[in-house]
């Protein structure tokens, strides 16, 4: 559906982005993701024909971003960053502003107006204007005036941003409820939602590709080694004997205990699902009693803050 | 054109949402009776001719108040990202902008109208010239305004913008005024008088409208409405 080729953005003698390349699949919602600065808002803004690529091409929906722009704008609803509005204007007004120059007969406006700001939660603000709003209704008129013509390609700049945590769920959900039927690219340096609500995530650190593939995909490519933590009664040198000879295990220790009470081992292990079944089996054989077993996954947290640091390091 | 009018709509609502549209219209047409009644009733004759001849000056002033917010606003609010990215063309944004700001002006001179029908009412008055000072000063003061969209588009600042196009209008006026062409060589007199703004709203003024002088206003609205659009291109080149 969209298609990215080599592109590379300067300005001045910056680099906002360096040869890069993706691709996003018809009803995929692909979470953008980068640290600031990484040329997310500037990729954004390359594809929805706002500015032209320095080099390379971007193609929406088989049409090229400069020589067929028009398709392209008319496909797309796009939520910029901190979601530029007309102060004002009373939200109906706006809305209906967007629907005409939309091409959204006149006669069907009125309808649509109601639909989306019934999506997006705006019924009760629908004659206020927008500067008297509060920054998450703001944000969505925004989203509601990018779904107002129904277009098949929705792009999201960092769309929970200066939102509480109920309403940053509520967008969530309605990103993903809006996810399942169109084509979705959401920007965001936020991990959690972007592991939350996307289908597959690519991860860009000074405008070049650092990572992509599913949430699931990329916990387990880079994370080298998982944590567990067992409480386990038994004599404590048999036991860190047994846990150390496992196949899976890389190492074992004995956290300081006070006291008489189970032992607490520290264990670290290569990742694979098996591990805390393993222990589990091993202790129920030899008659130890296992009080807890906790296996830390290395979080989406970690695998970016590894991925956007090293870059950062090695340049 | 639907895209141009719908911007259009949204520039006017949003002229007569704040007080902008109205401070402007009374403001013009208060100063502009105040102004010319008080001499009138001095010289007591039934012309209006002192009314047009402060027209040049005083839509220097309120040309750009008309103006600065067209595009300053747009790029102070970021709005102008979603606009452009909207499936509307450069020119269709340009032309519905500007044809908002027209309806201002229009409003202002339909407005002041009654001064016209008072002087005749007081005296025997020639119509002629008055109905061409009307022609004249709307396509006067609609150069000014192709001046003060074009100025609005170069930055985000509003008190900025208004203050481009102020010189910009000033510079357009003054360079074809008797006391400029005085001191030019002949060979340039001539050309400075054509380019200025204020040589064809006298012609105009008396009452014959000359195609040369439609020509005139309409080629200095092109050109600065094209530098417009070609301004708000520029963004694609940052
Ligand atoms: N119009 C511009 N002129 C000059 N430099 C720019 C312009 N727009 C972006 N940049 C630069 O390009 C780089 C990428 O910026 P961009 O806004 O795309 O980052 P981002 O990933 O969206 O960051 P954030 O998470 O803070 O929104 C930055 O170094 C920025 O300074
Ligand atoms: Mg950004």
């Amino acid at each position: 559906m969209i298609e990215v080729k080599n592109v590379t953005k300067r300005f001045g003698a910056t680099v906002a982005l360096d040869g890069l390349s993706f691709e996003v699949k018809k009803g995929e919602v692909l979470g953008f993701l980068g640290p600031n600065g990484a040329g997310k808002t500037t990729m954004m803004r390359i594809i929805t024909c706002y500015m032209p690529a320095t080099d390379g091409a971007v193609s929406v929906a088989g049409h090229d971003t400069l020589t067929d722009s028009f398709q392209v704008r008319e496909r797309i609803g796009y939520l910029p960053e901190s979601a530029p509005l007309y102060l004002d204007m009373s939200v109906a007004d706006y809305l209906s502003f967007v629907a005409k120059v939309r091409g959204i007969e006149s006669g069907s406006i009125r309808d649509r107006i109601k639909k989306t700001s019934e999506m997006c939660g705006l019924r009760k603000v629908i004659g206020k204007d927008i500067g008297t709003l509060s920054k998450g209704f703001r944000q969505r008129v925004g989203l509601a005036q990018a779904l107002i013509h129904n277009p098949d390609i929705l792009i999201l700049d960092e769309p929970t941003t200066g939102l509480d945590p109920a309403q940053i769920i509520e967008m969530r959900e309605l990103i993903k409820r809006i996810g399942k039927e169109k084509t979705v690219i959401l920007c965001s340096h936020i991990l959690p939602e972007v592991a939350a609500t996307c289908d597959r995530i690519l991860i860009i650190v000074n405008g070049k590709r650092v990572a992509s593939g599913t949430p699931d995909e990329l916990t387990s490519s880079s994370g080298e080694s998982v944590n567990i933590t067992a409480r386990i009664h038994g004599p404590k040198e048999d036991v860190r004997e047994k846990i150390s000879a496992m196949d899976m295990v890389i190492g074992c220790r004995i956290k300081e205990t006070r006291g008489d009470g189970p032992a607490t081992f520290l264990i670290k292990a290569k990742p694979g699902d098996d591990v805390g079944q393993d222990i589990f089996k091993m202790a129920v054989d030899n008659n130890f009693s296992l009080s807890e077993l906790r296996v830390e996954r290395v979080s989406l947290e970690d695998v970016f803050l590894q991925l956007t640091t090293k870059e950062v390091v090695s340049e | 054109m639907r895209n141009v009018c719908a911007i259009f709509q949204k520039e006017l609502r949003s002229y007569f949402n704040s007080p902008v549209a109205y401070i402007v219209i009374i403001l013009f047409v208060g100063f502009t009776s105040w102004l010319f009644f008080r001499s009138f009733f001095i010289a007591n004759r039934a012309v209006m001719r002192d009314y047009f001849s402060m027209l040049p000056w005083l839509f220097m002033i309120f040309g750009p108040l008309i103006t600065m917010r067209l595009w300053a606003e747009e790029k102070k609010l970021k709005t102008m990202e979603l606009l452009m990215t909207m499936p509307i063309k450069d020119w269709q944004a340009v032309l519905g902008k500007y044809i908002a700001s027209l309806f201002l002006l229009s409003s202002m001179l339909i407005l002041s109208l009654p001064i016209a029908i008072t002087v005749a009412s007081l005296g025997n008055m020639d119509w002629g010239p008055v109905i061409g000072g009307y022609i004249g000063a709307f396509l006067m003061g609609a150069a000014y305004l192709s001046i003060g969209v074009f100025a609005s588009c170069l930055t985000e600042n509003q008190i900025v913008a208004a203050i481009v196009s102020f010189f910009l209008s000033f510079a357009m006026w003054i360079i074809g005024e008797s006391f400029v062409i005085f001191v030019m060589p002949a060979s340039l007199a001539a050309l400075f008088e054509y380019v200025g703004l204020g040589s064809h709203f006298k012609s105009i003024g008396r009452g014959v409208i000359d195609s040369r002088d439609l020509i005139y206003y309409f080629t200095v609205i092109g050109f600065f409405l094209f530098l417009n659009a070609k301004g708000i291109e520029r963004r694609k080149w940052a």
